[in-house]
């Protein structure tokens, strides 16, 4: 090996040009879709089983059996899309996240990058986003399939669908850069029991939140739950007729959502990131 | 901006809580130079590296990579700079040409200019076969290539190594060692750190010696060298700690200097090994025997542990 190792350099020449932060974001926003692209069935498989095996059970069993009214997959569905969408939104980010900072350190070749720290952390939310969003798009159709004609079903509101989509997904992406730089690897599993299943049960989504009227503490409580008004946005935007929250409530309380998470989740990510 | 030193440091401290990692470092890397921080594990030789390439913060003092401040421009620094990790970390979703081609695009390049210049890096770096393989298909060595291609495809002025071959066997060692005098003949710096003895001798231009935070001793390897105590170090291993011995010991002929740390007698002599019978003489009249004998020409290690009271290992 003694050939140079440099193909065309002038290292000592050279002074850098200045790098745009939009090309660089792009960059790494590429390799996370890349990535995603080629992880794209055990992804779907990783966020989506457990809202379709909920799916299938409570949305065409049970009301097969009879147990349940045929009114209560117009109340299901919109929760199901929201769960789909928070979940993979969370998980996106915050699995990698704990991975990487926990063990495999694969992240510091973005570190490097001559560009904010805080970009990298926002790219990642973004690409979390993406993917809470293509985790509910395979959802729906699937949901419709499995539940056969769904009484009361709109997609007339087309826009109010994206806003809620994708302001539920930024709060939850947001979320999963909190957990997953906040949390010790070890205690990955942990998050997925204390934190996740109760967000999911109490989170509105198979039930519809006007229905906890009859108990009313717990009307109140879940109100800390961000699922809440992504479980009720999505009911207002697909399902009007069902009982649910007005709209620009829940537009305005996952805004308040986001950005909370966004901020913890930015300083959480920098205190990881620079020692 | 890129004017001065490839680095300069003045008075730098780090403390993570209660724990002082190092205080007080200055030293300046001249353009082109090899500059080593020789030391322990422990010694700080890492949380350095980390400040310099804008990782760690420090908590006083500052530091420059060409100029540029690594706290207040660390967007700048980051542009001069690669780095070579202490564990590989290639970005294992990606392929090996993907690793390269992603890590340009983070630092601006466009494909079309980054992929010739990673093809001939794999080609260089002796990995050009690799170049569709998983980096899981390569060996730490391979590994370890891919990182210097990975720290080398953006042109950064000053490279750092943090241990680069810790974990690789002696062939693979010898070979990267050959790839980093091609760069150093390239008039890259580099800026590396080692706990081996003979890598920082065989490469660095300038060796730091550093030790549990501080810089003890900073020169070229032969002046380093000239300034180790004299005479070959006689390292004898007692049954047990006796400083008694010390005496008897410093009173024979050829002993330049004795010291006891625990059961371990460090002695000096300008007549090599023919100290260590009286030597071992000496410690059995007093009651000790004797359960290991080494011994050191003058050398970095040989300064290292006059300066520390401890060997490097």
């Amino acid at each position: 090996m003694t050939t140079a190792v440099a193909a065309r350099s002038a290292p000592m020449a050279s002074t850098p040009h200045q790098v745009r932060a939009s090309s660089v974001f792009l960059a790494l926003l590429r390799r996370d879709l890349r990535v995603a692209r080629k992880e794209l069935v055990f992804f779907l498989i990783r966020t989506t089983m457990q809202p379709l095996l909920f799916l299938i059970v409570f949305g065409y069993l049970l009301p097969k059996m009879s147990f349940l009214g045929k009114g209560y997959q117009t109340a299901l569905l919109p929760g199901i899309l929201a769960v789909s969408l928070s979940l993979s939104a969370i998980q996106s980010v915050a699995l990698p996240m704990v991975q990487d900072f926990g063990w495999t350190k694969e992240i510091e070749d973005r570190l490097l990058a001559p560009v904010p720290t805080q970009l990298v952390a926002a790219e990642k939310i973004i690409a979390g986003v993406l993917q809470g969003i293509i985790a509910a798009g395979f959802v729906l159709p699937i949901a419709r399939l499995v539940m056969g004609p769904i009484p009361d079903l709109t997609l007339s509101h087309g826009g109010e669908v994206v806003l809620i989509a994708l302001l539920g997904s930024l709060a939850f992406s947001s979320l999963g850069m909190w957990l997953g730089t906040a949390i010790a690897p070890q205690q990955i599993g942990l998050m997925f029991s204390v934190i996740i299943a109760p967000m999911l049960f109490f989170g509105c989504a198979y039930y519809p939140w006007r229905g906890l009227d009859v108990v009313p503490v717990l009307k109140y409580l879940v109100l800390i739950n961000p699922m809440v008004y992504v479980s009720e946005g999505m009911r207002a935007a697909l399902t009007p007729a069902v009982p649910h929250m007005p709209l620009y409530i829940v537009a305005i309380a996952l805004i308040v959502v986001a950005s909370g998470f966004w901020t913890l989740g930015m300083r959480s990510f920098y205190k990881r990131a620079i020692g | 901006m890129d004017d001065g030193p490839a680095v300069a440091v003045e008075r730098l401290t780090k403390r993570f809580g209660e724990r002082l990692a190092f205080s007080d470092v200055s030293f300046e890397v001249a353009r082109g130079e090899v500059f080593g921080f020789l030391g322990p594990n422990g010694a700080g030789k890492t949380t350095t590296i980390g400040i310099l390439t804008t990782r760690v913060k420090p908590t006083s003092g500052t530091a420059l990579i060409s100029g540029a401040d690594v706290t207040s421009q660390a967007v700048h620094v980051r542009q001069r700079i690669g780095v070579v990790p202490q564990r590989p970390n290639p970005d294992r979703s990606l392929n090996v040409l993907e690793n390269l081609l992603f890590h340009a695009a983070y630092f601006g390049i466009p494909a079309a200019a980054s992929l010739p210049r990673a093809e001939a890096l794999l080609e260089q770096l002796g990995i050009a076969e690799k170049a569709n393989a998983k980096v899981d298909e390569m060996s730490g060595g391979q590994q370890q290539r891919l990182m210097i291609a990975r720290a080398l495809i953006h042109e950064p002025q000053v490279i750092f190594l943090d241990e680069p071959t810790v974990g690789l066997d002696p062939q693979t060692r010898l070979s990267l060692w050959e790839i980093l005098r091609v760069l150093h003949g390239e008039g890259r710096t580099i800026v590396m750190t080692t706990h081996y003895m003979e890598e920082a001798d065989k490469l660095c231009d300038r060796i730091a010696i550093v030790d549990r935070g501080q810089l003890l001793e900073l020169d070229t390897p032969a002046a380093l060298k000239q300034r180790a105590p004299g005479g070959t170090l006689v390292e004898v291993t007692l049954s047990r700690p006796m400083d008694a011995v010390l005496e008897p010991v410093r009173k024979l002929e050829g002993v330049l200097r004795a010291e006891a740390h625990g059961p371990i007698l460090r002695v000096y002599s300008d007549r090599g090994g023919r100290v260590i019978s009286p030597v071992i003489q000496a410690a059995e009249d007093m009651g000790a025997s004797v359960t290991n004998i080494h011994l050191t020409e003058p050398s970095l290690e040989t300064l290292f542990v006059a300066r520390t009271g401890r060997k490097l290992d």
